[in-house]
C-alpha cells in the first residue's frame, strides 16, 4: 500500500451502536446494514488493491431517505461515502473505517421519459446501459457510454463525469446532463438545472458534475437524450508506426469529417487481444478503429474521405466493414482488450489525457519508461481526444511489484501533464491520483477548489481523503475550519 | 468605440496587481471586455481587458484554441474559418440589440456563456471551454481545466466561470475546443405558422437523426437549418421535406441565421427578455407573453423565448433574464431558491471576499441588477 489514508476518527468508531440506531430510527429496517459480513461487500471499488470495510452501509430508496440519512450523519459528525456500482478505477468509492457508505443502487426508478422535450428523469442509481435500453424501442439513446455501462450507475457517471467511446461526437456526461436533485451534507434538498437549457445563476450543475461525491449526493437526474443514428460503420486501419497512426488521427480531425469514435491499440495490446479474442487484427505496431454514423450514403461518403486520408499515409491495411458481423469483428478486439490484458496478469489502468499532437511523443516516452521500470505496458485508448489508457502489467503476488507499477504509473501521468495534458480524462482522481494533484495544480489552484468544497460541505464530511492531497486539505482545514466555526 | 479607463492591464500579472490592490482598498471594478454585453448598471471603476489580447496557440489538428480575453471575436472567427473550423456554439453579437458599439471579445463571450442557434446540436460555450486562467477577487492568479478535450482532474471550475459575468474572477486566458466548419447550410422555411405549429415542426425535426442545427421561429416563419457534408445535407433536406410536407416547407438559400442569432428583429423598442423553458411549454408561455402586450420569437427548438415588450415575464416564466433594460424595473437575473442562492453567494464570497468584482451584477437577491 503506497497510498495513505488518514487514521479513522476513534470517537466516531466508538459511537457505532448509536450511529446505527439513529440511522435505523429514520430508515426502513432493510436499508441499514451493519453486520461486518455484509459491510465487507463494500470494502472496495474496482481499485481493488485498496480495501477498508465501512462502519455501516445505508441503501435508501428515495431522496427523502437519503436526506434523512444525511441529517443523521451530519448531526453525529459521521463521514459519508456515496457509492454507485463501485466500478470506479480510482478508488473514488473507497470507504474509511469511520464512514457510512451511502449506496444508491436501490434508487433505480425511471421517473419520466419525455420524448417531445428529449430528456429522461431517473433516480440516480439506474445503470447507464438501462437508460439506453429503456429508450431503444422509442428510437432514442443516452450518449455517454463508458465501457463499464452494464454495471455503472448514472450517479457514478455524474460524480466522475464519465466518458465513453462515442464522446468524440457526443461529449461526456457534463454535456448530456440537464439537471439533478442533490442532497447536501445537512440533508437539505436542492434542484440544480432542469429541463430548460441553462442555469438561472451560476452553473452549479457544471461544478457538481465530476465532483466525485465531494459536494453533495445526487439522487435524481435529468438527462438529455438523442435520436438514434440511422446506422454506424467502423473501419480498421493498421500502420507500421505509432507516429503515422497519430498523424492519421490529426489529419482526420482536420479534414472536417467528425467520426463518433477513433480508438487506438498498440502492439502489446494487439498481441494480447489476438491470443485471447482471435479478432483477426493485422500484425502491426498500431491499429486505429474509426467509426462513423449516418445513412448508408452518408457513411460511404465519410469513409471514402477517411480512406483517402489513410491511403496517403501508406497503411498496412484498411479494412472496411461490409455488414453487421464484420462491424462486430472489428470492435471485438477493442471491446475485449481489458479482459485480454487481465488474462496476462494484474494491471493498473491509467487515464491521462494529452494533446492529440503529442500522442506519438508520449507513446515513445512511455516505451522508454517501460524499459526503465522493467514493467510491460500496453496502450488502448480514445485517440480522437487524446485520452490514453496505458495498462501497466504487474504481479500482485510479487512483493514490491504493485509499488513499482504505481511508480511507473505516476511517471506516465507526470509525462501527460508535462506535454500539456492532465492526470485523468474520465476515471477521476479518487485516492489513486490524489497525491499527484500538486503536479498539475499550484497550491492556490487547489485552494480555490477546496474553498468550493467548503461552501457545499463546510464540515468536510463527504467522501473524505479523496481528490485533494492529504497535507493540502489538512493545512486548508486547519486554516478555514476555525473561521467557519467562528461564523 | 474604446472605453477610456485608467485600468487597462496588458498582462496577467498586471491584472493580479490591480485586483490585489482593489481588494485591499475594497475598491470595486467593473470589468469590460469589448463593452458589448449585459447592461452596465454595476458600480465600480472600469477595468478594460482590451490590451490583454492575442492568440496564444491555435492547433487545428487538435481542435484547440488558446487566447487572451480581450481578443476580438471577429478576428478569432476569421482565423478559424481560414482552417475550416469554427466555435460550434455560434457566439452571438449583441451590439445591435444592446445599442452598443464596442467589439465583442472572447472573454465577454465566455463570461456570458453566450451561444447561438446551434446550441441545440452543439451545446453552449461552457461545453466547449477546455480550461481557464483567471485572477480572483484577491488578486490570486488561478487556473482550472487545461487544453485537452477530456479532463476530469479536480473540480470543474471552468463551468462556474463560464456564465459568471465576471463575478468570480477576471479571465486572463481561455482554452476552447474548435470544430469543423460546415461547408454550407440549407434551410427549410415554414412561412405563416403560429407558435404551436412551429413547436410541432421543431419536435418532429429534432426527433430525427438528421443533426438539425437550428430551429427558430421569427416573425411568423419557422426555420430549420441543416448542415454537414454536401451529400449529407441533400439527404437530410429531402428526408425532412418528406417528413414535414404537411407544413409546406420551402427550401431557402439566404436564411437569416445571423440575424436570428443576434436577435436583430428586436433591435430597439423597449425591454428585451431572454426566457429559458421546457420547449413544449413555449407556445403557452408565448400566448401569455403576447397578452402582456409585446412580441416573441423562439430559438433552440422552443427552449429559448425572446420577449420584447412591457410587463413582468417572470410572473409567467421564472427563468427570465432582462437583457435590455429600457424602462423595466427590478433585478435583471432571475431569483434563485434559498439554498441555491446561499451556495451562489458563498461561492462569490470565496472567489471575491471583498465583493469588488462587478458588484450588483447577477445578484440573487431582489436589490441588485
Ligand atoms: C472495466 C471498466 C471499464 C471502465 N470504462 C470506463 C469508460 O469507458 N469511461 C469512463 O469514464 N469510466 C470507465 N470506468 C470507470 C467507472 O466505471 C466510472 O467511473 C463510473 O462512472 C463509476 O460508476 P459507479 O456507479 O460504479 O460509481 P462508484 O464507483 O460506486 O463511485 C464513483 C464515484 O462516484 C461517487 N458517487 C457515487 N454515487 C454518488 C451519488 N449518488 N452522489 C454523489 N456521488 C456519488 C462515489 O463517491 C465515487 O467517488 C470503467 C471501469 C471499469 C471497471
Amino acid at each position: 500500500m503506497t497510498i495513505a489514508m488518514p487514521a479513522p476518527d476513534a470517537q466516531v468508531i466508538a459511537q457505532r451502536p448509536q450511529i446505527v440506531a439513529a440511522l435505523r430510527a429514520v430508515l426502513p429496517a432493510d436499508a441499514v446494514i451493519d453486520d461486518p459480513h455484509e459491510t465487507r461487500a463494500y470494502e472496495c471499488d474496482a481499485l481493488t488493491a485498496y480495501r477498508c470495510p465501512p462502519l455501516a452501509v445505508v441503501l435508501p430508496r428515495t431522496t427523502a431517505e437519503v436526506a434523512a440519512a444525511m441529517r443523521v450523519s451530519h448531526g453525529l459528525g459521521v463521514p459519508v461515502v456515496p457509492r454507485g456500482a463501485g466500478t470506479s478505477l480510482a478508488g473514488g468509492a473507497l470507504p474509511t473505517a469511520d464512514c457510512v457508505i451511502l449506496g444508491t443502487m436501490r434508487l433505480n426508478a425511471f421517473l419520466d421519459i419525455d420524448l417531445a422535450n428529449r430528456y429522461v428523469r431517473v433516480q440516480s442509481g439506474v445503470t447507464n446501459l438501462s437508460v439506453s435500453a429503456e429508450l431503444e424501442p422509442l428510437g432514442f439513446f443516452y450518449a455517454p457510454d463508458p465501457s463499464s455501462q452494464l454495471a455503472c450507475t448514472i450517479a457514478g457517471n455524474i460524480a466522475m463525469n464519465s466518458g465513453g467511446a462515442h464522446c468524440l461526437k457526443y461529449g461526456v456526461t457534463t454535456n448530456n446532463l440537464l439537471g439533478a436533485t442533490v442532497v447536501l451534507t445537512t440533508g437539505e434538498i436542492i434542484e440544480l438545472g432542469g429541463p430548460e437549457p441553462g442555469p438561472a445563476g451560476l452553473d452549479l450543475l457544471g461544478v457538481l458534475c465530476g465532483s466525485e461525491g465531494q459536494l453533495g449526493v445526487v439522487t435524481e437526474a435529468t438527462l438529455r437524450i438523442l435520436p438514434r443514428p440511422e446506422g454506424a460503420r467502423p473501419v480498421l486501419i493498421g500502420f507500421d508506426s505509432p507516429e503515422v497512426a497519430g498523424e492519421c488521427v490529426a489529419n482526420i480531425i482536420r479534414s472536417g469529417v467528425l467520426p463518433v469514435a477513433i480508438e487506438y491499440m498498440d502492439e502489446p495490446c494487439l498481441r494480447a487481444v489476438e491470443s485471447f479474442a482471435k479478432a483477426g487484427y493485422p500484425d502491426c505496431p498500431a491499429v486505429l478503429i474509426v467509426e462513423v454514423e449516418g445513412s448508408k450514403a452518408e457513411i460511404d461518403d465519410q469513409i471514402a474521405r477517411i480512406r483517402a486520408i489513410a491511403d496517403a499515409l501508406n497503411p498496412v491495411e484498411f479494412r472496411e466493414s461490409r455488414n453487421a458481423d464484420e462491424s462486430l469483428a472489428i470492435w471485438k478486439g477493442r471491446k475485449s482488450a481489458f479482459g485480454a490484458m487481465g488474462r496476462l496478469g494484474d494491471y493498473i489502468c491509467l487515464d491521462g489525457t494529452v494533446p492529440v499532437g503529442q500522442l506519438p511523443h508520449t507513446l515513445r516516452r512511455i516505451g522508454e519508461l517501460s524499459r526503465q521500470h522493467g514493467l510491460e505496458v500496453a496502450n488502448v485508448f480514445h485517440a480522437g481526444d487524446g485520452n490514453m489508457h496505458p495498462l501497466i502489467l504487474f504481479d500482485a503476488n510479487t512483493p514490491g511489484d504493485l509499488a513499482r507499477a504505481e511508480a511507473f504509473g505516476a511517471d506516465i501521468l507526470r509525462l501527460c501533464v508535462e506535454v500539456g495534458g492532465c492526470l485523468t480524462g474520465e476515471h477521476g482522481v479518487g485516492v489513486e491520483k490524489r497525491d499527484l494533484m500538486g503536479d498539475q495544480y499550484d497550491p492556490d489552484d487547489l485552494a480555490i477548489q477546496m474553498q468550493v468544497k467548503d461552501v457545499f460541505d463546510p464540515g468536510w464530511l463527504l467522501n473524505p481523503a479523496k481528490v485533494f492531497p492529504l497535507e493540502a486539505s489538512a493545512a486548508h482545514r486547519a486554516h478555514t475550519a476555525p473561521l467557519a466555526a467562528a461564523e | 468605440m474604446t472605453v477610456v479607463t485608467d485600468l487597462a492591464p496588458a498582462t496577467e500579472t498586471e491584472v493580479a496587481a490591480i485586483l490585489s490592490e482593489c481588494h485591499a482598498r475594497r475598491r470595486p471594478v467593473r470589468i469590460l471586455g469589448g463593452g458589448t454585453r449585459v447592461e452596465n448598471r454595476t458600480l465600480g471603476e472600469p477595468l478594460s481587458l482590451s490590451r490583454l489580447s492575442g492568440v496564444v496557440t491555435y492547433s487545428p489538428g487538435e481542435m484547440t484554441l488558446i487566447a487572451r480575453p480581450g481578443t476580438p471575436l471577429p478576428q478569432i472567427l476569421a482565423m478559424l474559418a481560414a482552417e475550416n473550423q469554427t466555435l460550434a456554439f455560434e457566439p452571438p453579437d449583441m451590439r445591435a440589440i444592446l445599442g452598443r458599439s464596442g467589439t465583442p471579445t472572447l472573454g465577454g463571450m465566455v463570461a456570458a456563456n453566450a451561444g447561438g442557434p446551434r446550441r441545440i446540436l452543439a451545446g453552449a460555450c461552457r461545453d466547449h471551454l477546455l480550461g481557464v486562467r483567471f485572477v480572483d477577487g484577491q488578486g490570486r492568479i488561478l487556473k482550472n481545466g487545461g487544453r485537452v478535450m477530456k479532463n476530469v482532474t479536480g473540480l470543474d471550475l471552468s463551468k462556474l466561470l463560464a456564465g459568471s459575468h465576471g463575478t468570480l474572477g477576471v479571465l486572463t486566458e481561455v482554452a476552447l475546443k474548435t470544430l469543423p466548419l460546415s461547408p454550407a447550410r440549407t434551410t427549410l422555411a415554414f412561412p405563416g405558422v403560429d407558435d404551436t405549429t412551429a413547436l410541432r415542426i421543431f419536435t418532429a425535426a429534432l426527433s430525427t437523426p438528421y443533426d438539425v442545427s437550428g430551429a427558430a421561429h421569427v416573425g411568423g416563419t419557422a426555420y430549420l437549418r441543416i448542415e454537414g457534408l454536401d451529400g449529407q445535407r441533400a439527404y437530410r433536406r429531402d428526408r425532412l421535406l418528406a417528413l414535414l410536407a404537411e407544413y409546406r416547407p420551402e427550401v431557402v438559400d439566404d436564411a437569416p441565421w445571423d440575424a436570428i442569432r443576434d436577435v436583430t428583429h428586436f433591435v430597439g423598442g423597449g425591454p428585451l427578455w431572454r426566457i429559458l423553458c421546457r420547449p413544449t411549454d413555449a407556445p403557452g408561455l408565448c400566448a401569455g407573453l403576447r397578452a402582456m402586450g409585446g412580441d416573441c420569437s423562439l430559438d433552440w427548438g422552443g427552449g429559448l423565448i425572446w420577449y420584447r415588450g412591457p410587463g413582468h415575464p417572470r410572473a409567467l416564466a421564472p427563468h427570465a433574464t432582462l437583457i435590455r433594460r429600457a424602462d423595466a424595473v427590478g433585478p435583471a437575473f432571475p431569483p434563485l431558491p434559498g439554498a441555491v442562492a446561499r451556495i451562489q453567494d458563498g461561492l462569490r464570497r470565496s472567489f471575491d471576499p471583498a465583493g469588488i468584482l462587478n458588484p450588483g451584477l447577477m445578484a440573487s437577491d431582489a436589490t441588485g441588477a
